[in-house]
């Protein structure tokens, strides 16, 4: 009653002032909608376009399983799709371990001191180099001074480093969100530190762990410009050597060391050719890419929704 | 824990080993972690030993301040100055629809969403930013460039009006969730604060939220700065590869990123100046990078520190 009386003497027209806050608010959240809109709505798009416009090509079956040709319309993913998962499996290899142990050492056994500090900043820094530096990287390292080629290996090496910051950050989030009180439990009952963690900190961290993983290797997979820089040619008509078969031990590796093509490398490719009919062919192998990466992506998602609820 | 005959002893053998594996565990994690620094020593290695090179071909002042870049006509240019413009209108333009854009959405988020609506629509935004940069260059140049033209006749085929567009949309999701995560880190008794003085959410949002979170917000521009200068394949399929020492957003023009692509995918000889090249233009990319990343980097350690 009091602030009543009090609003009245001041002559300041609380009402008023209230309806157009809460016009402000009804405006920004339509705001928030809208921008929400347009996003969602590129998304759709984009998709859709690629969806369309490569239907000739992605709707045939010949399209994976013949080689890139000069006839835009017989022209396939073969070679792409299976380097694809050959250059995935070496960064896979390389980035996951390496990522994780990194990411371990950074919780768990890191003092407070100038090395800790230099491997934080180092680390936040590495996750906003542009790719091409590191294709760049690979092409003056691996390429030029080790003179290894253009081959799967380097590929996979040099998109392994890409992503091991998003390995090695998604670990450390993972480890971080565990509570306190399982890592007391475990001193508790006497483990030590390494026992802590390997028996109770990881088998805990490791829905977060593998969403991260996952994450990245759907960066890789969709990765372009450093593959481009290594030196990889689009036009590949055959395939590296298969891993497994052959003499004994039934396993090569000289798969490593072959000759590759990539999907992005691929779509990038037919993007830059001048035939109008290339550009259904493009947007197939954009299709297929973008179901390839959007797959990952959901079951990154699914993974850690049916973590959290657990 | 292996419990002895007597159940509580554990033999000192046993201990030391434990140990021992500990101390083995903790310097091979250690060696993991080296490892990323080694991968930074490396590409500081790779471009400046390579720059090295080509600076002594090319004056630095030339570099710096020449305003044609042609490295693969019969005469080569290397001011690396159009490289520059070309790189600063497409982030420019990226910049201009990301940061209101993203600014709207993470304020919607982080003081309107309800929580369902939150936990559904961040999923949607990483799915945006899982889409291969190859795939948003080909939407640029097929897709907005062509609609752009409906608008814009004179508009040519390659422009750095599109890339820039898409680029915007593309580093949405960064700029929203890293400045979602500063507004998220205010804590609620600020807020609560404001609502008790009688602040609508949109007040509070704008006269108290966004002041309190301003630095995390900054690095979010920051960090998103630095991945709009170094995006390769947008500019590289839609923008064109003619150096081209303009601010029209109408014309094309490359980008430093975009020249690298160009001269990889070429034969250009190994050891030739115009190959050096790339890599001093690689060195001006990192140490742009470098500086965004470092200023991001303190900035967020900052109002993490705050709260």
């Amino acid at each position: 009653m009091n602030t009543m009386s009090t609003n009245i003497q001041s002559g300041i027209d609380y009402a008023s002032i209230s309806r157009k806050n809460r016009s402000w608010d009804i405006i920004f959240a339509s705001l928030g909608i809208v921008v929400l809109f347009i996003a969602i709505s590129t998304l759709l798009a984009l998709f859709l376009d690629l969806a369309i416009r490569g239907a000739p090509q992605w709707t045939n079956p010949d399209f994976y399983t013949s080689f890139p040709s000069r006839k835009p319309l017989e022209a396939g993913i073969l070679s792409a799709w299976v380097g694809t998962i050959m250059v995935m499996l070496v960064t896979a290899i390389v980035a996951v371990p390496l990522g994780v142990a990194a990411g371990l050492y950074m919780e768990e056994y890191a003092d407070k001191n100038w090395f800790t500090d230099v491997i934080e900043i180092n680390v936040s820094n590495l996750a906003g180099v542009p790719s091409i530096v590191y294709g760049l990287l690979a092409l003056g390292l691996f390429v030029q001074t080790f003179g290894m080629g253009e081959t799967v290996l380097v590929a996979g090496l040099v998109l392994a480093l890409m992503i091991l910051p998003i390995v090695i950050v998604s670990t450390r989030e993972s480890i971080r969100a565990i509570p306190i009180e399982l890592r007391e439990a475990a001193y508790g009952l006497g483990a030590n530190q390494w026992q802590t963690m390997a028996m109770y900190m990881l088998p805990a961290a490791k829905p977060g762990i593998i969403t991260g993983a996952i994450v990245g290797l759907s960066r890789a997979i969709g990765e372009t410009a450093p593959i481009i820089t290594i030196g990889a040619l689009s036009y590949i008509a055959f395939l590296p050597p298969s891993p497994i078969g052959g003499d004994f031990p039934f396993i090569s590796f000289e798969w490593l060391n072959s000759g590759f093509t990539v999907m992005p490398i691929q779509m990038f490719g037919w993007v830059s050719r001048p035939q109008a009919d290339f550009q259904i062919t493009a947007a197939a192998a954009g299709a297929v890419l973008i179901v390839m990466t959007l797959a990952m992506n959901g079951l990154a998602i699914y993974i850690r929704y049916r973590a959290r609820k657990s | 824990m292996r419990p002895e005959s007597s159940g509580v002893q554990v033999s000192a053998h046993f201990l030391r080993k434990r140990e021992t594996v500990n101390q083995i565990a903790k310097y091979v994690l250690m060696a993991a972690a080296a490892i990323s620094v080694l991968v930074t020593v490396g590409i500081v290695y790779v471009l400046v030993s390579e720059a090295v090179v080509f600076f002594e071909e090319v004056s630095v002042w030339e570099f710096i301040s020449g305003t044609s870049w042609t490295p693969l006509f019969a005469v080569p240019t290397f001011g690396i100055l159009p490289l520059l413009s070309g790189t600063i209108v497409v982030s420019g333009i990226a910049l201009g629809v990301s940061i209101p854009l993203g600014l709207t959405l993470a304020v919607y988020l982080s003081e309107y969403a309800p929580d369902k609506v939150r936990e559904t629509v961040k999923p949607i935004l990483e799915l945006l930013e899982g889409v291969p940069t190859v795939v948003y260059g080909y939407f640029a140049l097929f897709l907005v460039t062509p609609l752009l033209q409906i608008v814009f006749p004179d508009l040519p085929g390659f422009n750095m009006l599109a890339p820039g567009l898409v680029m915007g949309i593309m580093i949405l999701p960064y700029t929203t969730s890293l400045s979602e995560d500063a507004m998220r880190a205010v804590p609620n008794s600020i807020r609560e604060g404001a609502y008790a003085l009688g602040y609508s959410r949109f007040h509070t949002a704008v006269k108290v939220v966004i002041p309190a979170a301003i630095s995390g917000i900054t690095a979010a521009f920051i960090l998103a700065m630095s991945r709009a200068v170094g995006e390769t394949m947008v500019v590289a399929i839609a923008a064109g590869q003619m150096a081209n020492f303009t601010f029209n957003p109408m014309e094309g023009a490359a980008t430093i990123t975009a020249f690298i692509v160009q001269v990889s995918m070429g034969d250009v000889s190994h050891g030739s100046v115009a190959y050096m090249s790339i890599f001093a233009a690689g060195l001006v990319l990192f140490l742009l990078t470098l500086t965004f990343n470092l200023i991001g980097f303190f900035l967020r350690k900052r109002y993490r520190q705050a709260y």
